[in-house]
């Protein structure tokens, strides 16, 4: 029997396209990929100290050390010594300073692995310490910044809050998080003829890890191929950190000749590289009696580490999510983007959205238990109207605003009234056993908020027999991009999906791609994809219309066939006779995102081309002996527009949900005295497993709910916006806490278990 | 050194003892479906099975263990079991199978060393609950999916009625049908039970086969590394790249392999693995189930044993405080000769014991439990599962009319080494068990111990949540709620 439809149409549940290579073992990731027989293997001499002068480096050892080939330092760099993505403060090999505690200072290339790591800590370094900044208020007091201070501001916050009913003020602090990709960071760099560079590398950004491999060895990106077929997890930790591994990969194959593989140790990856900001925030905030903000004052300061890096953009994001789903009339938002003397801090999914949606949350909670109010209640009173209230802080209009129907159907399917009622007697009746629950809404931003990133390209080839070549800027981190991608085009060419090969991200099929990241993949690749796909397709309607002597609307692709006329051929045989007939079967494809259009120097415009939503329920039961807790049941309702795949749109709301609460209670980054970082391996830094996550975990996608927007299919991105539904965690954690009338526990976040116990007992003694 | 793989017997002749399992198959066999995640242990993308002989001798054992700290000359006489080895032909293995109707997987990355432990799950226990779920793949980490979608797989692999080889083909590597007496054979053929010698280099690699043998070779290299289960002597290779001379390996030593019940005790024998010794502890004190499934991963538990886990004294080792609030003993071999000495006064300093050179521990032996006593057992950490503990603590205690008779408080995380609180027991020892009694008592905790801070806790909330650890044993001894989140939410 002959399907009726295509296999892999968008919308269905077609499997990651390399689930049989990933469970036998058989996908490839760069360290499995068959070593050349000249290669060497690289360690990284990492800084001891947060700030000092090198007065001496003593290789002498090293060189000595078995199987040693080359050490090399920033000298050695033939040229460029920078892999800063936008602004050029990061050096490959720090020169002459160091700026914190595990910088890269020198790279041994040797034999094997054992070589090279065993010398790498033969190297006798010595320093002069400079005074050190290790914290984000340190930073503030003496002005110590990697990027100007930044103020967002409408109306006149002062006088709103002043003359308010209520008013509250609060500061709270957020803490960062690994991204804990399980492939570690790695790059393997291949000499070329003529002095040209072939890198595999784990990167969400190989056009620019080419660009920076190509200046750090004194070449052009002509000089340069970045291939990556896939990455072993990234979320954001690979967009610009993935360039400092292939630098020093390549300009060790450059100086040495030799093919040079450079894998980090989990530990080194852990110290070297930058994860999600930590912050400081404080709020000011001026409300009536219902619980509306009327004014409200925001203080961000995030700790950037030594480097700008992308923290521009980052904390960018923080003022432009600290509204959530809420209309702040009159605000002021400050932000501070603070230097201090630890790994530079990046990219991670959400890209500064969190910590300003963790923000509003905190300051609608505190109102909330003020007034002795159901937080929920709060949250509607706040949400952005439609036809009114519906201007962000930034000057775009939110046109898109179904929050408030999704948290009605949540409230509803949750059951969150009488659990709430059910949750308020438990706690009367146990002293030491306490439940929690909350509601927290998402809105998130799509669209890279740098204009210019909005635009991705494909291309794609149809050989001979029917099969297809398909290729694009985006890259395949986990998150379904290639499987989704390839849906797309089968749909064009109404092709089954196992007819096209899905090809590596390669910098030499398409140029200049953005990175795969702000949620934006499917949605620009996609649309790319297509466009490639679809000039290949009238190329074929205006051939087989000519060619059977019919009118091009007569000619229509089906299912794997071409009605022609009255005529039926299937889409191979097509193919073969318009190559006969000499017509070009390949082509490019390019998207740049519409209608978006954004003001840096205010802080206004359209930075977004739509928006995507979501909530959840959190429940919680916690140990006020210990403060060690339990999530008991999670509910989610979240937004894909026309999801492209619900297995794999499915597979990043759990995913995000889970990293989300993560972040916020279990995952504590820690930092000793000296500077260094004491969590640097899963033994000391613990993200989820298995038993975290309850058994009643009811996930669902919002249904009938096409994208606004001419988005491809009409779907949503959904990359980063599920990680904020870990909201619902902290607050249902919080709720738990607030036992008395009134009582604003003051939880930091992560909420470990010490941190709920501290915040337990300074605001609400257990034996009162 | 002889293993099988895939069905066939690999003979290695030229193996440095330091070398890992992990090491082996992805550089020196370009095997490399099993991954690096972290080199310690802890995130399971190595995850392989070592498959054996049980002790009945009719069956084989398979289980679970981390890779990439587990040391290559251990295979000899077993069988190993990759990612590789599953798939037969173009049919996956049920666990694949249903990892990919199930979304499984995302990155891919740790997908081989889930497949690997739901594997070992598939052999080992045909119906499991969600807790057994979650505790077979306690130690694999994954960052994409929120692991929903995993334990949905490890339900869905038991869909269809096995097939004749779905655990016969694995180990045949292509032939299927052949059954498991044939694989037993093929593993006695291996089987020797004379000592195995590796040398390399400087490096060399003892595996005695008996307790003489042992104690002999201990008396003859006290410099050695005596190695257990490696699951910390494996990260002074990986991460601290030490280079362990003379390794003495007790794996295989046969006599401190079995668990034996006397009239007075629990005697169990030094070499025996943490997932063997647990439920018999348990059988006799069941109060110490959470502590058990919270104590590191199954692939740590497979490999670690009871004797590795006392004798390498980590201030935060997980059996310690149970064992020390039970009065257990250690008897210790010196050559032939063989002396008893009691846990409490192993310890001597941070990771210093009582072991004199030449000396090892060839038994543990925890005397029975009586009935009129209370024992309990409490770890805070960060995360439920595979986690170290912020504090570790063990109580017992004996209640005559209400009075104290009897009482153990032992901590680990507490000080430099597994300790008792014996201010706090004093004061305890004679008074009325109350609530007033030992709030007064527990203010002694402080004069006991004097912890640290570092990146688990501070000092402070180490104090605090010792002393409330003994609330919530008051709390549990005298009837009234219940006070543990552990089971909520499951």
């Amino acid at each position: 029997m002959v399907a009726e439809t295509i296999a892999g149409a968008p919308g269905s549940a077609v499997p990651h396209d390399s689930s049989r290579l990933h469970v036998t073992g058989r996908a490839t990731y760069t360290d499995d990929i068959a070593e050349p027989r000249d290669l060497l293997h690289i360690a990284v001499g990492m800084s001891e100290r947060p700030h000092a002068r090198v007065s001496s480096m003593d290789f002498s050892a090293v060189h000595a050390a078995q199987g040693v080939v080359d050490v090399i330092v920033a000298d050695d760099i033939a040229g460029k010594n920078n892999c800063g993505p936008v602004v050029e403060d990061d050096p490959i090999l720090a020169a002459g300073i160091v700026e914190y505690a595990g910088q890269a200072l020198f790279a041994v290339a040797a034999e094997t692995v054992e070589d090279a790591r065993r010398a790498v800590k033969l190297a006798k370094i010595e320093y002069e310490d400079l005074p050190p900044i290790l914290d984000i208020r340190q930073a503030i007091e003496s002005g110590s910044f990697v990027l100007p201070s930044e103020t967002l501001s409408r109306g006149d916050s002062r006088n709103a809050i002043e003359s308010a009913a209520n008013r509250l003020s609060g500061s709270v602090s957020l803490g960062g998080q690994d991204q804990f990709y399980l492939e570690g960071q790695i790059a393997m760099a291949l000499p070329r003829e003529g002095g040209d560079l072939f890198v595999y590398s784990s990167t969400q950004h190989p056009g620019e890890v080419q660009h920076l491999v190509a200046e750090a060895i004194g070449k052009s990106s002509k000089d340069v191929v970045v291939e990556c077929r896939r990455m072993g997890g990234a979320f954001g930790g690979k967009e610009s950190q993935a360039a400092l591994i292939a630098c020093i990969a390549g300009v060790m194959a450059d100086r040495t000749g030799r093919s040079c593989k450079l894998r980090l140790d989990r530990d080194d990856d852990m110290i070297m590289t930058g994860k999600r900001h930590d912050f400081v925030i404080d709020y000011d905030v001026g409300f009536n009696d219902a619980g509306r903000i009327t004014g409200i004052d925001f203080m961000f300061a995030s700790r950037c580490g030594m480097s700008a890096d992308l923290s521009g953009a980052i904390n960018d994001r923080t003022m432009f999510h600290c509204d959530n789903a809420y209309f702040l009339e009159d605000v002021t938002i400050v932000s501070h983007r603070c230097k201090t003397n630890t790994v530079s801090n990046t990219a991670f999914r959400g890209f500064g959205g969190p910590q300003g949606m963790f923000a509003i949350e905190y300051v609608l909670d505190d109102i909330a238990r003020f007034l002795n109010m159901d937080p929920l209640d709060v949250r509607y009173e706040n949400f952005y109207g439609i036809g009114e209230r519906d201007v962000t802080q930034y000057q775009q209009k939110v046109e898109d605003n179904i929050v408030c129907e999704l948290v009605d159907e949540l409230v509803e399917t949750s059951d969150y009234r009488n659990r709430v009622q059910g949750i308020r007697e438990f706690n009367k009746s146990n002293s030491i056993l306490k439940r929690g629950i909350a509601l927290t809404p998402v809105k998130f931003g799509i669209s890279f908020t740098a204009t210019h990133l909005n635009q991705a390209g494909a291309l794609v080839h149809v050989y001979k027999d029917g099969t297809v070549h398909l290729n694009h800027g985006g890259t395949e981190m986990g998150q379904g991009l290639f499987t989704k991608v390839a849906q797309v085009v089968a749909d064009e060419l109404q092709i089954d999906i196992d007819r096209i090969k899905i090809t590596a991200s390669d910098t030499s099929k398409v140029p200049n791609a953005s990175a795969t990241a702000a949620s934006s993949g499917s949605d620009m690749n996609g649309k790319a994809a297509q466009a490639a796909a679809r000039k290949i397709k009238n190329r074929l309607i205006e051939f087989a219309a000519d060619c059977f002597s019919v009118a091009e609307e007569d000619v229509s692709f089906r299912n794997n066939s071409v009605r022609i006329g009255k005529q039926k051929i299937s889409f191979a045989e097509l193919v073969e006779k318009a190559w006969f007939a000499r017509v070009s079967l390949s082509a490019t494809g390019f998207y740049r995102t519409p209608k978006i259009n954004y003001d840096r120097s205010t802080f206004s415009g359209r930075p977004f081309f739509y928006y995507a939503y979501g909530a959840a329920v959190s429940e919680v039961i916690v140990d006020m002996l210990t403060g060690e807790n339990r999530l008991l049941r999670v509910d989610i309702l979240h937004d894909c527009g026309k999801s492209l795949n619900p297995a794999i749109d499915l597979g990043q709301i759990e995913g995000g949900f889970v990293q989300g609460a993560g972040w916020l209670t279990s995952e504590e980054l820690n930092w000793n005295e000296a500077g260094e970082l004491q969590t640097h391996a899963p033994s000391t830094y613990k993200i989820p497993t298995s038993s975290d996550v309850p058994a009643d975990f009811r996930v669902k996608i919002l249904e009938s709910s096409p994208n606004a927007e001419d988005t491809i299919f009409r779907s949503k991105a959904v990359g980063e916006p599920p990680l904020m539904l870990g909201l619902s965690v902290f607050y249902a954690l919080r709720d738990a806490l607030a036992n008395t009338p009134g009582g604003r526990p003051p939880l930091h976040a992560p909420a470990t278990p010490e941190a709920i116990l501290r915040a337990a007992s300074s605001a609400d003694p257990i034996d009162d | 050194m002889r293993f099988v793989l895939d069905g066939d017997v690999v003979e290695l002749d030229n193996v440095d003892p330091n070398r890992t399992v992990l090491q082996f198959l992805r550089e020196d066999l370009r095997r490399t479906g099993t991954k690096e995640g972290c080199a310690e242990g802890d995130c399971g993308a190595c995850t392989v099975v070592v498959a054996d002989v049980d002790a009945s001798g009719l069956r084989i054992g398979a289980r679970a263990i981390n890779s990439c700290i587990q040391l290559l000359p251990t295979l000899d006489g077993k069988e190993l079991l990759t990612v590789e080895s599953l798939a037969n032909g173009g049919s996956l293995h049920p666990a694949q199978r249903a990892m990919v109707d199930c979304h499984g997987s995302q990155c891919g990355f740790c997908t081989p060393g889930f497949v690997m432990s739901l594997f070992a799950l598939y052999k080992n226990n045909p119906a499991p609950s969600r807790t057994e779920i979650d505790d077979a793949l306690a130690g694999n980490l994954c960052r994409c999916t929120g692991y929903r979608s995993i334990v949905a797989a490890a339900k869905d692999m038991y869909r269809d009625a096995p097939r004749e080889g779905d655990w016969t083909q694995v180990v045949s590597g292509g032939e299927p049908g052949r059954d498991e007496a044939e694989r037993i054979e093929r593993l006695k053929l291996l089987a020797s039970d004379q000592p195995l010698c590796v040398t390399w280099k400087d490096r060399r690699f003892f595996s005695p086969k008996t307790v003489d043998e042992l104690a002999g070779l201990v008396q003859e290299f006290p410099e050695a590394t005596l190695l257990a289960g490696g699951t910390d002597v494996g990260l002074w290779i990986t991460k601290q790249h030490r280079n362990l001379a003379t390794i003495i390996y007790t794996g295989n030593v046969s006599g401190i392999q079995d668990v034996a019940v006397t009239d007075s005790c629990v005697d169990i024998g030094a070499a025996v693995s943490l997932t063997d010794a647990m439920p018999a502890i348990l059988k006799h004190f069941p109060s110490l189930t959470e502590l058990f499934l919270r104590f590191a991963s199954p692939p740590i538990r497979n490999a670690g044993t009871l004797g590795g886990n006392i004798a390498n004294g980590s201030p935060i080792g997980d059996s310690m405080p149970a064992l020390l609030a039970l009065d257990t003993s250690l008897v210790l071999g010196n050559g032939s000769q063989r002396r008893t000495i009691a846990l409490d006064e192993f310890y001597k300093a941070y990771r210093e014991t009582a072991l004199q050179a030449g000396e090892f521990i060839e038994r543990i032996q925890i005397p029975l439990p009586d009935e009129n006593s209370y024992v309990r057992s409490y770890k805070v950490s960060k995360r439920f599962d595979q986690d170290i503990s912020t504090v570790c603590a063990a109580f017992r205690l004996r209640l005559n009319n209400n009075v104290v008779e009897e009482i153990r408080l032992a901590y680990g995380g507490m000080a430099e080494t597994p300790r008792r609180a014996r201010r706090c027991e004093e004061a305890l020892r004679g008074s009325e068990w109350n609530a007033d009694t030992v709030l007064t008592a527990s203010r002694m905790l402080a004069e006991d111990f004097t912890p640290i801070t570092d990146m688990r806790s501070s000092a402070q909330y180490r104090g605090e949540i010792c002393r409330n650890l003994l609330t919530r044993f008051l709390h549990e001894t005298t009837g009234a709620e219940t006070t543990s989140v552990y089971s909520y939410g499951r």
